[in-house]
C-alpha cells in the first residue's frame, strides 16, 4: 500500500509531475543520444585514422617514424612475419608496404605524395584502398605499370584513367629514380587530404624501382578491435624484443586522435553533470513544494506514530518513481533516436572542410555504448535520490504540532 | 491507576517577540474508560493540553504519564511508537489523506503498526461497518461528505485499538445533528470498547455528553465536574 499511496501522491499535482518527468525523460535521452553521437564522431574519426594506412599496431624500423625515407627500412620482412603470424590474436590480417616520399607529376601539374607500395591482395583487407576504387580497376598483384590514385588528385592534375603518372624519389642507394606508371584506377576517400597525398603500386614494383630488395618500410597489423591494441603491443614488443625494430599502436601514431578521444570522454562527462545539475534542482524545487503543500498531512502521519524515518522514505519513493518513469522513456527515446539514425547517419558534408580537418568522417552514425546507459541511468538515479533527500528530511523534521496547524 | 496523568504541566510558546505561556502548572488525572471533555474558550489552553497528553509536543515544565509510560523518558522516535500503538487522534479538519480510500485510510495506521494485509482489511471493514459506512469503502474523501469523513476518521483512531482517543474539536466542522450523531457513535465506542476519550471543545453539546467537564481558562484548571456515565 506505500507504494500505491506514493503513486497515487505523485499524481496529485498532475501537471506539476508531467513537467519534473519531462524533465528527466529529456535529461535522459539527451545523455544517451549526445553520448552515443560523441562516441559514434570517436568511432569515425579512429576507424577513419586507423584505416588510413596507420592500421591497430604498426611496426617499423626505430628512426622511420621520425624520419620515413627508404634508409630507414625493415631488413629482413619474412622472419618477422613468422613471428607476426605465430603469435597475432585469431582474425587479425597484416600487410607489409613500401612507404616513402615522392613527387607525381604529369604534364600539368606536380605535387608531393606518399608513394605506398602493397601487396594487393593483403592490403585490401587491412586498410581503406581494397574497398575505395569507384573509377577503373583495383590493383592487380604484379602490375608492373598500374597506380592508384585519388579522385582529388586526378582532378588536380586533371588526368584519367589510363594516363601516365611519373613518380620520383630516392632510392636506396640515394639516386633519385623516376618511374612512369598509368593510373589503373582512383579511389574516394573519407578526406580529401587522403586522395591528394597517397598513390598506390604493387610492393614489387616499389622494391624494385627503390632498389630495396625484399626490404619494407612497415608492416601494419589490423586485430578484430582497436582496442586490443595496447595489449597486442606489448606481447609483440616482448616477442620482437629490443633493437631495431618499434612496435607502435594507433594511439601512439595518431597522438592527436588519442587526445580527441580523451577530449570527447571529457564532453560526455561534463554534459552529463550540466544535464543532471539542470535536472537536480528541478527534482529538488519540485519535490519541496510536493512537500510543503503536504505539510499538514506530514503532521497527521506523524501524530498517526509514523515515525520519521519513514516520512523520508515516503518522499524518497514518490521521487523513485518519477525517476524510473522518467529513465524509461528516456532509455526508450534515447534508443528509438540511435536506431533510428543508424540507417543514415548524420550528414556532416556541408562542413565538408572543417569536418576533414578534425579528422572526423562525413557521415557520423550514434554508437551505444552500454557503459554510458549504465552511466547516464545511474547517475540519474543515484543523484536523483540523494539531492531530493533534502526535501525528505525536511518533511520529516515538522513539528507536529506546527505542521497541523499549517494550511 | 489513572491512565492519563499531568503533574504540573506548563508551556511557553514564543510568538514573535513576546513569550505567551499556554498552561501554568496544570495538574490532572484521567481514569481509564473516561469520556472526558476538555472545555473553555479560544486560547484558553485546551488544544495545548490535548497535544501534549497525546506527545505532538512536549511540555517545558511538569510530567505526563500515559498508560503508565512517563514521556521524559521517551525518545522522539518511542513517542511515535506510543501514539501509533496506544492514542488515537480525531481532528477538527477530519485531515484523511486525499488520496487513499475511506477503506485505506482506516488500514493505514494498521499498516504502520505491520498488521498484514488480509487483517488489516478485515478490521478496517468491521469498524466502518459500526461507524455506519458499509457502503462507502472505496470512497475517497473528497466523495465524503463531513459527517461521513469524521466518521472514518474515528473508525481510523480506534481501529488499532488504543487506550485514549484525543478528538480535538471534533464536531466543530459538523451540523448539530451530525455532530449529535457523532457523539452517540464515540460514546458507543466508549461503553463497548472500553476506550478513554478526551475532547478538547466549546460545543455545549459535547459538554452535555461528557461524564467529566474540565474547564480551563487562561492555562489553569477553573472547574472539573464529574457527572458520571
Amino acid at each position: 500500500m506505500n507504494l500505491q499511496l506514493a503513486w497515487r501522491n505523485i499524481w496529485r499535482n498532475p501537471r506539476r509531475t508531467v513537467v519534473i518527468l519531462m524533465a528527466v525523460v529529456i535529461g535522459v535521452w539527451s545523455m544517451i543520444f549526445l553520448a552515443a553521437l560523441m562516441r559514434g564522431i570517436v568511432d569515425g574519426m579512429v576507424k577513419n585514422g586507423i584505416a588510413t594506412l596507420t592500421g591497430h599496431v604498426q611496426i617499423h624500423q626505430r628512426e622511420y617514424p621520425a624520419d620515413p625515407v627508404v634508409d630507414h627500412r625493415i631488413e629482413d620482412p619474412r622472419s618477422l612475419i613468422k613471428r607476426l603470424e605465430e603469435n597475432l590474436p585469431a582474425g587479425s590480417r597484416w600487410s607489409a608496404r613500401v612507404r616513402v616520399n615522392a613527387v607525381a607529376g604529369n604534364a600539368r601539374h606536380s605535387a608531393g605524395v606518399t608513394l605506398v607500395g602493397i601487396d594487393p591482395d593483403r592490403e585490401a583487407r587491412v586498410s581503406f584502398i581494397g574497398t575505395s576504387v569507384t573509377r577503373g580497376a583495383y590493383l592487380e598483384p604484379g602490375d608492373p605499370t598500374g597506380i592508384l590514385i585519388g579522385r582529388a588528385l586526378a582532378d588536380k592534375f586533371q588526368t584519367r584513367l589510363g594516363r601516365k603518372i611519373i613518380i620520383t624519389s630516392q632510392d636506396a642507394k640515394g639516386d633519385v629514380v623516376s618511374r612512369a606508371f598509368h593510373v589503373a584506377g582512383i579511389f574516394q576517400a573519407e578526406m580529401e587530404s587522403t586522395e591528394k597525398n597517397f598513390v598506390f603500386v604493387d610492393l614489387a614494383v616499389a622494391q624494385t624501382m627503390l632498389k630495396m630488395g625484399p626490404a619494407v618500410s612497415e608492416v601494419a597489423v589490423m586485430l578484430p578491435h582497436y582496442r586490443m591494441a595496447r595489449e597486442t603491443a606489448v606481447k609483440l614488443r616482448r616477442i620482437i624484443g629490443p633493437g631495431k625494430l618499434l612496435v607502435r599502436t594507433w594511439q601512439q601514431a595518431l597522438p592527436l586522435l588519442t587526445a580527441m578521444l580523451k577530449l570527447y570522454d571529457s564532453f560526455i562527462f561534463i554534459w552529463f553533470v550540466v544535464v543532471f545539475v539542470a535536472m537536480g534542482f528541478g527534482i529538488v524545487n519540485t519535490t519541496l513544494m510536493a512537500v510543503f503543500e503536504r505539510m499538514r498531512e506530514f503532521g497527521v502521519l506523524k501524530a498517526l506514530g509514523m515515525r520519521p524515518g519513514r516520512i523520508v522514505l515516503t518522499v524518497e519513493t514518490e521521487t523513485l518513481f518519477i525517476l524510473i518513469s522518467g529513465l524509461l522513456i528516456g532509455n526508450i527515446l534515447g534508443f528509438l533516436s540511435c536506431w533510428a539514425l543508424s540507417f543514415n547517419g548524420i550528414d556532416l558534408s556541408a562542413l565538408a572542410q572543417g569536418v576533414e580537418y578534425a579528422g572526423m568522417a562525413r557521415i557520423i552514425y550514434p554508437v551505444l555504448q552500454f557503459q554510458d546507459v549504465i552511466d547516464a541511468n545511474l547517475v540519474v538515479l543515484g543523484l536523483g535520490l540523494v539531492v531530493s533527500l533534502y526535501p525528505a528530511l525536511k518533511a520529516a523534521r515538522f513539528s507536529p504540532v506546527e505542521a497541523l496547524m499549517h494550511t | 491507576m489513572p491512565i492519563v496523568q499531568c503533574q504540573e504541566i506548563t508551556k511557553t510558546y514564543r510568538q514573535g517577540k513576546v513569550d505567551v505561556t499556554a498552561l501554568h502548572g496544570i495538574t490532572l488525572d484521567v481514569a481509564e474508560g473516561g469520556f472526558v471533555a476538555l472545555a473553555g474558550p479560544s486560547g484558553s489552553g485546551k488544544t495545548t493540553l490535548l497535544n501534549l497528553i497525546g506527545g505532538l509536543d512536549r511540555p517545558d515544565t511538569g510530567r505526563i504519564m500515559i498508560d503508565h509510560k512517563d514521556y521524559a523518558e521517551l525518545s522522539d522516535s518511542q513517542m511515535a511508537d506510543l501514539r501509533l500503538h496506544r492514542i488515537g487522534f480525531v481532528f477538527q479538519a477530519y485531515n484523511l489523506i486525499p488520496v487513499l480510500s475511506a477503506v485505506e485510510n482506516v488500514e493505514y495506521v494498521m499498516l504502520l503498526q505491520g498488521v498484514p494485509k488480509a487483517e488489516r482489511r478485515r478490521r478496517a471493514r468491521r469498524i466502518l461497518d459500526d461507524v455506519g459506512l458499509a457502503d462507502k469503502y472505496r470512497r475517497r474523501p473528497a466523495e465524503l461528505s463531513g459527517g461521513q469523513q469524521q466518521r472514518v476518521a474515528v473508525a481510523r483512531a480506534i481501529v488499532a485499538a488504543p487506550s485514549i482517543v484525543l478528538a480535538d474539536e471534533p464536531t466543530a466542522n459538523l451540523d448539530s445533528r451530525t455532530g449529535e450523531e457523532l457523539l452517540r457513535l464515540m460514546q458507543e465506542m466508549n461503553s463497548r470498547r472500553k476506550v478513554t476519550f478526551i475532547f478538547s471543545t466549546h460545543d455545549e453539546m459535547v459538554m452535555a455528553h461528557a461524564h467529566r467537564v474540565i474547564t480551563i481558562r487562561d492555562g489553569r484548571i477553573a472547574d472539573d465536574r464529574t457527572k458520571g456515565p
